[in-house]
């Protein structure tokens, strides 16, 4: 394992070895999430007859988009060893903010997005300042933005969900046509997000930087990686990327709703373990947060069809949520004996 | 040891140079003169002088306080001195940071925290100065050029006859020798200068320790020059083509050590015997 | 990289399958038992727990297949969204639900009703009230009422001063039952269309208890700290109530102080029977549910739909009646109670 030389005859034992029990699921893979994801379908499909058909899996799609997104920005947080509890919230902030924007103000609809976004990036970057220039533990500086952006929420909605919004607010739940299903346009911004992502993660060098930093902050610092900067612009592009979940979620519901959201910073990191990203940082994929994402949706529609109440759905997902952490931890501690 | 004869000349200048203030014949690639760093009331340089030749390893040796990592920190930029002035092909630099000193050549060995456990061999190498592909894919999409990466990393892994060819594996599937061994190929890969190396076998096994000894050599007969921290006398002695000695905030010394015996080396170190 | 081939290959192999599949399945509505789906607001407060009982009883006597499904937390509006959906993903000729967000819910349930779903509403009304096609619940303004009735009456020759321990911001059965309270307590003016809690001078403490007992037991405390005579505790359930008496017994003025409440929970009126709660008007989950069932196989069947409002009752429960306040005694309270 420790040397693999090019000989054809040994790359392939080394690939046997691979596969050998030892070594089935390294650390941050997404083979288990995938093969779970498989098992489910398929156990559902055997299950239920409305299961495997392009509109229901369409609307599981669509079912997963809010929290799915959201659960881009928490990858990119996690794989720097980080945590963010506040997500949730803060989405529901700038989801507020778009709506009143909109409705109370008269603010043109994309002006309001725009305003949205970009208060939600000003929380992710108030976190990422808290966390690299005051070096608070990001578990705390979250815990702490997660109750500010609660109570900014219901002070400035006043307590009401915003109704009436204009028609550019809640385009992205619309739908097309593609074949005979109806596929809202938000799945698939949603869909584009995760491609964006997984290439920023996997073919550029602020990829690999964000990896370094998360698996080993002080090499990283060494090689000359700016680390506080790259922990900066983490944590300000997840407050982007929550701010786009907001405009999904407002596209989702049709309103702007101050109760939204609230366990959706647990969900989202649901979603980040179930995909087989480490909760130590700097292993993982954010395809694996997809497949996790979905695996949550495909259960909760699946248990659902077959009449199974959602307390299950709940209980099965908790399970879920240890076996992946419980491999996470075997495998890390395999590969760093 | 198998020298170049203009080393031979080099070194036998500095040995007075050591001692004299003159810079002899050949110029040092590093030189350094009355280096003082204090640490509010500790004095942790006074007045420390430096001298680095081409293609040598050059060990710095010291009793923990003799001012050892405030040398090292000074000239890799991890520290700005208070006073003295530091040398590099006969300009005077002041650096800035670690970064800024690695830009003009100077790449440092950490003991144990050089590299990122989970990411592979290549990226290794190239963290933090990755290749971007050519043109739009690049220059717009930032696209990195993983194939050139890892064929360059295949090709430094083997000028050093480091036996991995796989350039996709995980670093922490490794041996311990092995990932100091592309700690030092990356080093060895990036210096134009010097390569300095603070204590590589601290945290090795013997026989890990051979190897990476082995790599110092590689290192120096690629023409490049090593500054080597250690502790371990006898690797000193197998590596070394001159000896640094530090004392008490300066330089007490600069032996070969076809010269003298570790002893005599020790009772420098520790003032028992002046030169 | 070839992780991530497999990972796409998989998406996409599953992807293909499901359009192969395509919508064969899509008509299975017709075949098979008739579905109804019910979605309460938490899956484990004992009135939908209640309420899901109810629903079962009657759709096994009606020859349903009930589903169920519940938000996470009172307030959780996606979570309901997602039940909807799915159900009328599964086919489901009606829905019951108690929305948590009586707005947000709408365009949801829209979407439904535009599948031809019977959409009827639960305990609460959504805003506006015809956002579903009919409304079975308890009138919480009236509720509220008549609790106040009640403590008017019974604290007639004194200085009332009340406290308010009130549900959470915004949330309408807690603005109902509130104001409710205040205008049968002739205290203020109010009708129950009003969106905002009001108040009104004898109102000495309001705080959120979000019908919690600890959070109703530190409400009391922070209200008896700011006005030690109070005697009059509205709560909005008993919960709250049983929370606020522990802080009352604490300071030994439970003799002194009259609490009211809102739900006819079994525990609530052991309360009111063992003299912690004086009085508390006691509404009908069961009722609401089995009507709920009743109405969809009403629907399945013949396609007649239901609409408009109905009364599920509330009845004030008390075993020291004051004259003018119609009311029923424990025993009575304890046959009909839920939880």
């Amino acid at each position: 394992m420790s040397t693999v030389t090019s000989s054809p005859a040994s790359s392939v034992a080394s690939r046997l070895r691979a596969v050998s029990p030892r070594l089935a699921i390294p650390a941050g893979s997404t083979i288990g999430p995938i093969v779970a994801f498989l098992l489910a379908c398929a156990f559902f499909t055997t299950q239920s007859s409305q299961f495997l058909s392009g509109g229901n899996l369409a609307l599981v799609i669509q079912q997963v988009m809010v929290v799915g997104t959201l659960a881009i920005g928490q990858t990119l947080i996690i794989l720097t060893a980080g945590i963010d509890l506040s997500c949730g919230a803060i989405m529901a902030f700038g989801g507020i903010v778009m709506a009143k924007l909109a409705v109370d103000t008269g603010m043109p609809p994309l002006l309001a997005i725009a305003a949205g976004i970009t208060v939600c990036a000003s929380f992710g970057l108030i976190n990422g300042l808290l966390v690299t220039r005051v070096s608070l533990p990001p578990f705390i500086v979250t815990l702490g933005m997660l109750n500010v952006a609660f109570a900014l929420t219901h002070i400035y909605s006043d307590e009401q969900t915003i109704s009436g919004l204009p028609s550019e607010l809640t385009a992205l739940g619309n739908t097309f046509p593609l074949g005979r299903t109806d596929v809202t346009y938000g799945s698939v911004l949603m869909l584009v997000l995760f491609a964006v992502f997984a290439y920023i993660l996997g073919q550029t060098a602020w990829g690999k930087h964000v990896y370094a930093v998360g698996n080993a902050p002080e090499a990283a610092r060494l090689t000359g990686i700016p680390v506080r900067r790259r922990l900066l612009a983490v944590y300000t592009i997840a407050g982007a990327v929550y701010g786009i979940a907001a405009l999904l979620l407002i596209a989702r519901t049709g309103v702007g709703d101050p109760k939204a959201g609230q366990t959706d910073n647990l969900d989202s990191i649901t979603a980040v373990v179930l995909g087989g990203t480490s909760l130590f940082g700097g292993r993982g994929l954010v395809i694996g947060t997809l497949i996790g994402a979905l695996l949550v949706g495909v259960i909760r529609n699946g248990l659902q069809l077959m009449g199974v109440p959602s307390i299950y759905q709940i209980l099965i997902t908790g399970i879920l949520v240890i076996l992946a952490v419980t491999v996470d931890q075997l495998s890390r501690k395999r590969s760093q004996r | 040891m198998n020298q170049k004869p203009a080393a031979d000349e080099k070194q036998s200048a500095t040995q007075e140079a050591g001692t004299n203030e003159e810079t002899g014949l050949v110029q040092p690639v590093m030189k350094a003169r009355g280096l003082v760093q204090r640490y509010g009331p500790v004095t942790a340089l006074d007045g420390c002088d430096f001298d680095l030749l081409p293609g040598e390893v050059l060990a710095v040796i010291g009793d923990n306080g003799a001012g050892k990592s405030s040398l090292i920190k000074a000239l890799t930029g991890a520290a700005r001195p208070d006073e003295g002035q530091i040398w590099l092909d006969g300009k005077e630099v002041h650096f800035k940071s670690p970064l800024d000193a690695r830009r003009q050549g100077i790449e440092t060995v950490y003991q144990n925290l050089a590299v990122a456990p989970a990411l592979d061999i290549a990226s290794n190498l190239y963290l933090g100065r990755e290749k971007r592909r050519k043109g739009v894919l690049g220059t717009v999409f930032r696209m990195l050029d993983k194939p050139a990466m890892k064929t360059a990393s295949a090709r430094h892994m083997a000028e050093l006859n480091i036996g991995l060819q796989s350039m996709g594996g995980a670093v922490e599937n490794l041996s311990g020798g092995q990932r100091q061994g592309v700690a030092v190929a990356r080093a060895a890969a990036w210096a134009s200068h010097v390569v300095i190396m603070d204590e590589p076998t601290a945290a090795l096994g013997v026989k890990e320790s051979a190897q990476v000894l082995e790599l110092i050599g590689k290192v120096r007969e690629r023409g490049l020059p090593v500054v080597l921290i250690s502790h371990n006398m006898p690797h000193v002695f197998e590596i070394a083509d001159r000896i640094h000695i530090q004392r008490l905030g300066r330089r007490a010394g600069v032996v070969k050590p076809s010269d003298h015996t570790m002893s005599d080396v020790v009772a420098i170190m520790t003032g028992a015997v002046q030169i | 990289m070839i992780r991530r081939g497999i990972a796409f290959a998989a998406i996409g192999a599953l992807a293909l399958t499901a359009a192969a599949c395509g919508e064969g399945s899509k008509g299975s509505g017709s075949g098979g038992t008739p579905k109804v789906g019910l979605i309460t607001k938490t899956e484990t407060n004992p009135f939908f727990v209640k309420m899901r009982e109810g629903a079962q009883k009657q759709a096994a006597a009606d020859g349903l297949q009930l589903m169920t499904a519940a938000g996470k937390f009172d307030g959780d509006n996606e979570s309901q969204v997602t039940a909807i959906e799915n159900m009328v993903a599964a086919g489901v000729k009606g829905i019951l639900i108690t929305p948590s967000d009586t707005k947000a819910i709408i365009p949801a349930i829209a979407k439904a009703r535009a599948k031809d779903v019977l959409v009827i509403a639960l305990d609460t009304p959504t805003d506006p009230q015809d956002g579903t096609d009919a409304l079975f619940a308890t009138d919480n303004f009236k509720a509220g009422e008549l609790i106040g009735q009640y403590a008017k009456a019974k604290s007639a020759g004194t200085t009332p001063k009340i406290a308010m321990l009130d549900l959470a911001p915004g949330v309408s059965v807690g603005i109902l039952r509130h104001n409710g309270f205040l205008k049968g307590f002739g205290a203020a003016n109010v009708d129950a269309k009003a969106s905002k809690a009001v108040t009104a001078p004898q109102v000495v403490c309001a705080a959120d208890t979000a019908g919690d007992q600890a959070k109703g037991q530190s409400a009391m405390e922070t209200c008896l700290q700011k006005a030690p005579d109070l005697n009059i505790v509205y709560t909005i359930n008993e919960p709250a109530a049983l929370g606020a008496y522990t802080a009352l017994k604490a300071k030994g003025l439970e003799k002194k102080v009259l609490i009211v409440s809102v739900d006819g929970g079994c525990t609530g009126v052991k309360g009111v029977k063992d003299g912690q709660i004086a009085a508390t008007s006691q509404q009908y989950p069961l009722k609401m549910a089995s009507l709920g069932v009743d109405a969809v196989a009403k629907f399945a069947k013949d396609g007649t739909k239901a609409t408009g409002y109905t009364d599920t009752g509330v009845t004030l429960i008390t075993d020291k009646s004051v004259p003018g306040v119609e009311a029923k005694d424990t025993a009575f309270g304890l046959q009909n109670c839920w939880g």
